[in-house]
């Protein structure tokens, strides 16, 4: 029969299809990474790249959340506004003499909190996650100010600093916390059963109810696992900053998580996406952020660049994805 | 003929992850002729098809010409300019949903329904199986038989063939009672038996998938229990609980709510039995998953080159084995299958046929939905018949009736009645 001589060439070529899903967009990011290399002598250099990555490390935890989301065809634009609100919590929390360092768990806490909120209304009352979490940006954004009394919170002796200015083993804490949560997302994904139910209702949400999966738990767990993701994106920008503003942190964070992920070649449509393609999407924006600045690039000129860029390099993807369907 | 071949391919191979579904295939269309490509699902016609409108491109090595010239490379906007025109009879739902697929070049398309009343039309039926060209017919020498015969390879003289023993009426597998939705169903109640392929017919819009998706607990109801192996199903909110009590359902409509066509053969398979094979803490159990969706890849003789490909890639009747072996993981005592050999190519069909009998003979209770009355007749041992959202009668089994077509359509219809109600 026929399918005896296909079976060897198909382990190829499907090795070759998967090496191309997986790669994805790296080629961009080795481009970016040689042309400021080129372009500017400051840009190589061990200082900058792992300043690169802190800078990288916040938008990466926002973008793992924002990862799960997406797969299931959701959207979450609060994180920005919940990375604010919690970041205020957790810098009050800090400030009780015995316990400071339950800020870490009151910043995590919160931020899933109102990932919960988010996950209920869109679960339970089936209301549209875009519509959701557009409300949640201008209501958590407003519980933010509104905790901190519209005043910035400030904690010198902030017990957790070392996250934001330490390093473990030459390894900035930032760096280390965002390839965890990298890890953790993709053994979520890869490794469990709820894995496999996020790419089942992203997939077909209508064949996963039937297949028994509880839609309502998915969606649940991953507004949830956003929001508290973007609770501990809080713990890590406050534990930098020492301090927390509800009005200015994290604006438009949600914009470049969701770029992220974007270019990670994850599919809006859901049901498509792998973590590892966010993290090079994170570091791609971040790359290009800093090789701007690098290069004295005004602040004016860095926003459209970055706008082209995105948006260029999905549509390549696009572009070569189309090429290789077979 | 001395005629010049409006269109003529040669030579055509197509590769598909490394199966090859065209194998150096020709085609030969003179003016004004009407010619029949036949073949079973996933015997790649559409490829074919695909290749000419522009969809696909051929592998290296065939060519095509149109009115004897050359045309090396087949775009969607040069098949258009060269006027070739594809309209596939299932648009967007299923392209290869039907057995016969009718394509006509030139200014004129025509739709085929029956392999017979092709027959009429074309002039010339070419067959492939496989990938490969098998033969051709001219006019005199078509029927029915003979063409089917070409198509699958082999003869199908017993094709439908209940082979499971008789069931045992007293061993009760499911106890339906008083299901009704109020609306498409009206208040429905019936027991199957261990062993037993039940059938329910009826008309389109007659309530029984309603009526399924009701016993599935896929849609709200406002009465009705179930009773499974003697145990009442107490909790039956959602299909989950159906699945955990023992009953499964396969969808009538695979595309839109069976698969994830995004997503693995392999995990397609495992979506369900994932659950209850999991380690502590939701980790999946791979080796178990892996051996799983092999053997069932196997025993189902599920056409695919390995696990890993995406099921969006298979054939109808691939696809609806693989997620007929999704459900059968689950070790259901009752399987609910709503039209499961709709858009299956023959050899397909006979296969989930030859599954439904061992099932039965294992001693599964099985509820088949058809709209193919030949299909009822020939696996059902019972068959109920549905009308207006009631269960009217009921033919075969123990009701002392024979199951007939004349019956059944007579009983579905309301054709029985002296009196119309109005």
């Amino acid at each position: 029969m026929a399918e005896v001589n296909v079976a060897t060439t198909t382990g190829k070529a499907e090795r070759v299809r998967e090496l191309m899903r997986t790669v994805g967009m790296l080629p961009v990011l080795v481009l970016l990474l040689v042309g400021f290399a080129l372009a500017s002598e400051n840009f190589l250099t061990l200082q900058n790249l792992s300043i690169i990555t802190q800078q990288a490390s916040v938008n990466v935890v926002l973008a793992a959340g924002m990862t799960f989301v997406i797969l299931t065809a959701g959207i979450d634009l609060s994180v920005g506004a919940i990375l604010a609100a919690s970041a205020v919590v957790a810098l009050q929390a800090s400030m009780s003499p015995q316990f400071g360092m339950f800020g870490i768990a009151a910043g995590v806490g919160f931020g899933l909190l109102l990932g919960l909120v988010n996950g209920g209304l869109i679960a339970f009352m089936r209301l549209p996650p875009f519509i959701v979490t557009l409300g949640a940006l201008t209501a958590m954004r407003g519980l933010a100010r509104l905790l901190a009394d519209d005043k910035t919170v400030f904690n010198p002796d902030l017990p957790f600093a070392f996250i934001g200015n330490d390093s473990i083993l030459g390894v900035p804490w930032l760096v280390v916390i965002a390839v965890a949560v990298v890890a953790l997302s993709w053994f979520i994904l890869r490794r469990t059963v709820m894995g496999v139910q996020i790419y089942s209702v992203g997939g077909n949400p209508e064949a996963a109810r039937l297949s028994g999966i509880k839609v309502w738990k998915v969606l649940l767990f991953v507004y949830a696992m956003s929001g508290a993701l973007a609770g501990l994106g809080a713990v890590m920008s406050a534990s930098r900053l020492f301090a927390a503003n509800g009005l200015q942190l994290g604006q438009s964070y949600e914009l470049d998580a969701i770029a992220a992920v974007i270019l990670g070649g994850t599919s809006f449509t859901g049901g498509v996406g792998t973590i590892g393609g966010t993290l090079i999407g994170a570091l791609i924006i971040a790359v290009l952020t800093n090789g701007l600045v690098l290069l004295g690039v005004s602040d004016i000129w860095q926003y459209i660049i970055k706008g082209i860029v995105i948006i260029g390099a999905v549509a390549l993807d696009r572009y070569r994805q189309s090429g290789a369907r077979t | 003929m001395s005629l010049e071949p409006l269109l003529e391919m040669q030579g055509i191979s197509k590769t598909f992850n490394g199966l090859r579904v065209l194998n150096s295939v020709g085609l030969k269309v003179f003016p004004g002729e009407i010619h029949a490509l036949m073949g079973e699902n996933g015997a790649g016609k559409s490829t074919l098809m695909k290749i000419l409108s522009g969809a696909y491109q051929a592998d290296p090595g065939g060519e095509i010409r149109i009115d004897g010239q050359p045309v090396p490379t087949f775009t969607p906007a040069t098949a258009k300019a060269l006027g070739i025109a594809v309209i596939y009879q299932e648009l967007s739902l299923c392209p290869n949903l039907s057995v016969a697929e009718n394509i006509y070049l030139g200014r004129e398309l025509r739709r085929g329904w029956t392999i017979d009343r092709k027959g009429m039309q074309a002039g010339c039926v070419e067959v492939l199986r496989d990938g490969q060209y098998v033969g051709e017919l001219t006019r005199d020498a078509l029927s029915a038989e003979v063409l089917v015969k070409m198509m699958v390879g082999r003869d199908l003289s017993g094709f439908y063939k209940k082979e499971h023993a008789a069931y045992n009426p007293g061993n009760v597998v499911m106890r339906v009672r008083d299901m009704a939705d109020g609306k498409h169903v009206r208040h429905c109640s019936f027991d199957l038996h261990a062993g037993e392929v039940l059938g329910i017919a009826g008309l389109v819009g007659a309530g029984r998938t309603e009526l399924a998706r009701l016993i599935f607990a896929a849609d709200p109801r406002t009465s009705g229990t179930l009773e499974v192996v003697g145990k009442t199903v107490t909790q039956l909110r959602n299909p989950a609980d159906a699945i955990r009590a023992g009953v499964v359902y396969l969808t009538e409509d695979r595309k839109a709510q069976g698969l994830f066509l995004d997503m693995s053969v392999a995990d397609n398979i495992n979506v369900c039995a994932c659950v209850p094979d999991a380690h502590a803490g939701g980790v999946l159990d791979r080796t178990h998953a892996a051996q799983r969706s092999n053997d069932a890849i196997r025993s189902l003789s599920i056409r695919v080159a390995s696990g890993k490909v995406s099921v969006g890639s298979l054939s109808g009747g691939n696809q609806q084995k693989v997620l007929l072996a999704r459900l059968l993981e689950v070790k259901p005592h009752v399987l609910i299958l709503d039209e499961p050999t709709r858009g299956v190519d023959i050899g397909s069909k006979s296969e989930i046929y030859r599954i439904i009998n061992q099932l039965a003979q294992a001693g599964v209770g099985i509820v088949v939905i058809s709209s193919e009355l030949p299909e009822i007749i020939g696996t059902c041992d019972r068959v109920l018949i549905m009308r207006e959202g009631q269960l009217v009668a009921e033919v075969g089994g123990a009701s002392g009736h024979a199951i007939s077509q004349e019956r059944i359509i007579d009983l579905a219809t309301g054709g029985d009645q002296v009196v119309a109600h109005g």
